[in-house]
């Protein structure tokens, strides 16, 4: 990256910073009071209808009180809350399946879409069936997973993957293709190699585009996740919205719920934060505003 | 002719009877056809003409971004593309300036202007990086050479590329109508900024431009195209004696030159319009 | 490998490029070859592919299938949740992101209590949406609704955003009322979002039918009663060990998904004539 000291009076635009800027942006509030009032109309409502009137089908439902109370308790009545080991047990599980699955998904899908992306040759003749494959919804593999991949591990890491792997090789492909043609022609003009356009050219361009879909992909990979685990896992916070259904310990399964999106958020967010600190031009692009 | 012009040995470009046709989903479209003309070495030779009358596919050509359907480019008397080698390789002897610009924005400025002799292993990265250092203070963009292309200016950003360029030490510099999107005021002190450079390093230039005054301003010879298929329609000598200033604009010699082009290149221009040329 | 840096994108004649070259028959190759390494893999036993059913045996199953009006049957049971979900998405998801875009109270209230739940997986809801709804049926519908529509919302949303401030400029200048700028600039500048958004939710759509159609068959541990569907299809095959019927199932739902796609794809063309690129 850069050698010396940018000669620029906003200075140095750290990655943190521009995480903030982008979630203040995203949230887009700048009245905090209507976003206070979204939110009390939202749990408020939630509330009234399932715990107070009890109205209609509401009254099964376990309201915020009832949720809050259970997860905040040192001593909860289904044995999970924020003070059991088993809870954190359950979101250990889930999340060392989608780092696993993550990081298999990226190691293969970015070089693979970069080919794609880079090579006529190689995109006509691996496209097609990468293409047809890509109709059958992840999920569909779940029986023919376990039948392939021996284990209770495999098959959800293995399903995992592949959603996140779609995503990742796709995004990839774009990123390649929507570089501008005038740049690889100018690494040529002075004197770059093949490999060297790749190299200095491809890979960078892309890379906008490359966190693009690294954020897809966690998404993906999260979705996946939890819907292999409901259907055939044990441990993990898709199992256990599950199994507490099951076991009609209700509260938790909004507690799972409420788990698995802030994980999944929190672990989006992350990627976002590597890719600014990795693209630190485009960082600072974005943050001067339009200096064209 | 001036004798600065003259002094110069290489860069000379040979077009001969180059022809380009090219398949688009109307069918065949002649983008060039039958032209030819000769650069002299050292000399600034403008092209002008209309809006997709074909001038880049000629620089592309040039430059090595297309093939040729027919007709031979030579380069100082060495083939470049022709007969039994129908497409050029671009390399640094043909460096090219684009018009939307193509610093490398992942890349400082003084990256960037390292890259050519980095990469073809001409300089080592520390060398490379002293060279770059002196040739940007020379163009007066010291201060920048750690910046982000997105950081700085366009008229700083395309002073970037045009140094970037000379790094390699060219015979020709292909500029396609570098400063088509930069304000008039920006422009005016671009163009002598490209004349101090040209001053100092005396390469060929072939500078596509709509801009008739910035043409006559800058060139040894404006080369007037006529609209799709590209072919030269006239070539103006332009005695004007080199070094160049501001000046030169309000002299008369200057007005009847304008006059000149204005007359030749407009009934290109209704022609182009008339037939609703987009632009390539 | 081909010269893709420096030559500018150009078809030549038909005459000047041999047979290997041509795109479709490059695809053809490619998934010959994809198909003879499956059936070699799966009849050779190699680890994980042996496990497969060779497309052979899977062609085979296939086709007393195909005169089998159960197997139909579970094609319109699939695809009438996916209609009914997605619809009720579009339903609700457009006119909600048209609001958030005009209205800035609107989307200052809505929009990060929604930002909040989007982060939920489609399919946690599986079982929040029993307990509440009164059918199976509504409740697969709901968790459907959900997956498509913070999709569709956020393209909708994007979309109306993205519409350059100069056209609302000319139409304000030309005298248009506000009804008439939402009917003729909002409306029409929001429609090619709305396809894209369309097009990625029809794909989660199909995930979360399959995924519920395969657990109210009895993957995992709920059980019930209604289901069918292709989802159910693959599942009810798994476990009664007919493996070739597991994949018939898995290609025929890929097939759905594609001609639901490609629908979407040309109605959204037919829609926005003007999208279409040279």
């Amino acid at each position: 990256m850069a050698e010396g000291k940018p000669a620029t009076s906003a200075g140095e635009i750290g990655a943190w910073a521009m995480f903030m800027y982008r979630y203040s942006k995203a949230l887009r509030s700048p009245t905090p009071y209507l976003m206070l009032a979204g939110f009390a109309l939202f749990f408020g409502a939630w509330f009234l209808l399932s715990e107070v009137f009890r109205f209609w089908r509401f009254a099964s439902l376990p309201g915020p009180r009832q949720v809050l109370i259970e997860w905040f308790n040192p001593n909860p009545v289904y044995g999970m809350s924020l003070y059991t080991p088993d809870y954190y047990m359950h979101i250990w599980m889930s999340l060392r399946r989608v780092l696993i699955a993550f990081a298999i998904a990226t190691g293969l899908g970015v070089p693979f879409g970069l080919f794609l992306g880079w090579s006529k040759v190689y995109r006509e003749f691996t496209f097609p069936v990468f293409e047809t494959l890509r109709p059958i919804p992840v999920l569909a593999w779940v029986p023919l997973a376990i039948v392939m991949f021996r284990g209770d591990e495999t098959p959800v890491i293995f399903l995992t993957t592949l959603a996140s792997f779609y995503a990742t090789a796709l995004n990839t492909m774009l990123g390649v293709q929507s570089i501008d043609p005038s740049f690889p022609r100018a690494a040529a003009c002075l004197g770059a190699s093949k490999w060297q356009i790749f190299r200095h050219i491809i890979v960078p361009g892309a890379l906008p585009f490359i966190f693009t879909g690294l954020q897809i992909s966690v998404g993906v990979a999260w979705f996946s996740l939890v819907a292999a685990e409901m259907v055939s896992g044990e441990y993990g916070l898709g199992y256990l919205i599950n199994s507490s259904y099951v076991n009609v310990q209700y509260p938790v399964i909004l507690i799972g719920m409420i788990s698995v999106g802030i994980v999944g958020y929190a672990s989006s967010a992350l990627v976002r934060l590597a890719g600014d600190y990795m693209m630190q031009w485009r960082v600072r692009e974005l943050a001067l505003g339009e200096g064209r | 002719m001036n004798a600065r012009a003259q002094a110069a040995t290489k860069g000379a470009i040979r077009i001969q009877n180059v022809d380009k046709v090219y398949y688009a989903r109307e069918g065949a479209v002649q983008a060039v056809s039958d032209c030819s003309l000769d650069i002299r070495a050292g000399e600034i030779c403008m092209i002008v003409g209309p809006s997709g009358c074909g001038k880049t596919t000629l620089l592309n050509a040039i430059a090595g971004f297309h093939d040729i359907t027919g007709g031979a480019i030579h380069l100082d008397g060495e083939l470049l593309c022709g007969p039994g080698k129908p497409q050029a390789e671009p390399g640094p002897d043909r460096v090219v300036v684009f018009q939307n610009g193509a610093l490398f924005p992942w890349k400082t400025n003084l990256e960037n202007v390292a890259f050519g002799p980095v990469v073809q292993g001409k300089l080592g990265k520390a060398e490379a990086r002293d060279k770059a250092l002196g040739l940007m203070a020379d163009a007066g963009l010291s201060g920048t050479e750690h910046n982000y292309p997105g950081e700085v200016s366009s008229g700083t950003r395309r002073r970037v590329e045009i140094v970037r360029a000379l790094m390699n030490d060219p015979k020709v510099l292909l500029l396609d109508e570098p400063f088509r999107a930069l304000d008039s005021l920006t422009k005016s002190v671009m163009h002598e900024a490209l004349l101090e450079i040209y001053y100092k390093n005396k390469v060929t230039i072939f500078f596509i431009t709509h801009d008739l005054e910035e043409a006559i301003f800058l060139g040894h010879r404006v080369a007037i195209m006529t609209t799709r298929p590209c072919k030269p329609k006239k070539i103006l000598e332009v005695d004007i004696p080199h070094p160049r200033n501001y000046g030169v604009l309000t002299s008369p010699r200057f007005r009847s030159l304008m006059e000149e082009t204005v007359n030749a290149v407009h009934e290109e221009a209704v022609k182009a319009f008339e037939a609703g040329e987009k632009e390539m | 490998m081909s010269a893709v840096v420096a030559t500018a994108p150009q078809p030549r004649p038909r005459a000047a490029q041999s047979i290997w070259h041509h795109h479709l028959v490059r695809a053809v190759i490619s998934i010959a070859v994809f198909l003879v390494l499956w059936e070699l893999g799966a009849r050779f036993k190699l680890p994980w592919v042996g496990q497969v059913p060779p497309p052979t045996v899977v062609f085979n199953t296939w086709l007393p299938l195909l005169q089998d009006p159960g197997y139909w049957y579970s094609w319109v049971q699939s695809s009438r949740r996916v209609l009914s979900g997605f619809i009720a998405a579009m339903i609700i998801g457009i006119p909600f992101g048209l609001a958030m875009a005009t209205s800035r109270m609107f989307h200052d209230i809505s929009f990060p209590v929604f930002e909040i739940l989007r982060p939920i997986p489609p399919l946690a809801w599986v079982p929040a949406a029993i307990i509440f709804w009164p059918t199976q049926e509504l409740s697969i519908g709901f968790v459907i609704f959900l997956g498509a529509i913070f999709t569709i919302m956020l393209n909708v949303l994007g979309g109306a955003r993205s519409i350059d401030v100069r056209f609302f400029q000319a139409a304000r200048s030309m005298g248009s009322s506000n009804w008439d700028i939402f009917r003729r600039i909002i409306l029409p500048g929001v429609l090619p979002s709305i396809v894209v958004g369309c097009e990625v939710g029809i794909g989660i759509t199909w995930n979360v039918v399959v995924a519920a159609e395969m657990i109210s068959g009895g993957g995992g541990a709920i059980q019930s009663s209604a289901g069918g569907g292709l989802g159910f299809f693959i599942w009810n095959s798994y476990i009664g060990f007919s493996y070739p019927q597991i994949v018939v199932g898995m290609i025929s739902i890929g097939i759905a998904g594609y001609i639901s796609s490609a629908i979407i794809r040309k109605l959204g063309q037919t829609i926005t004539p003007w999208a279409r690129t040279r």
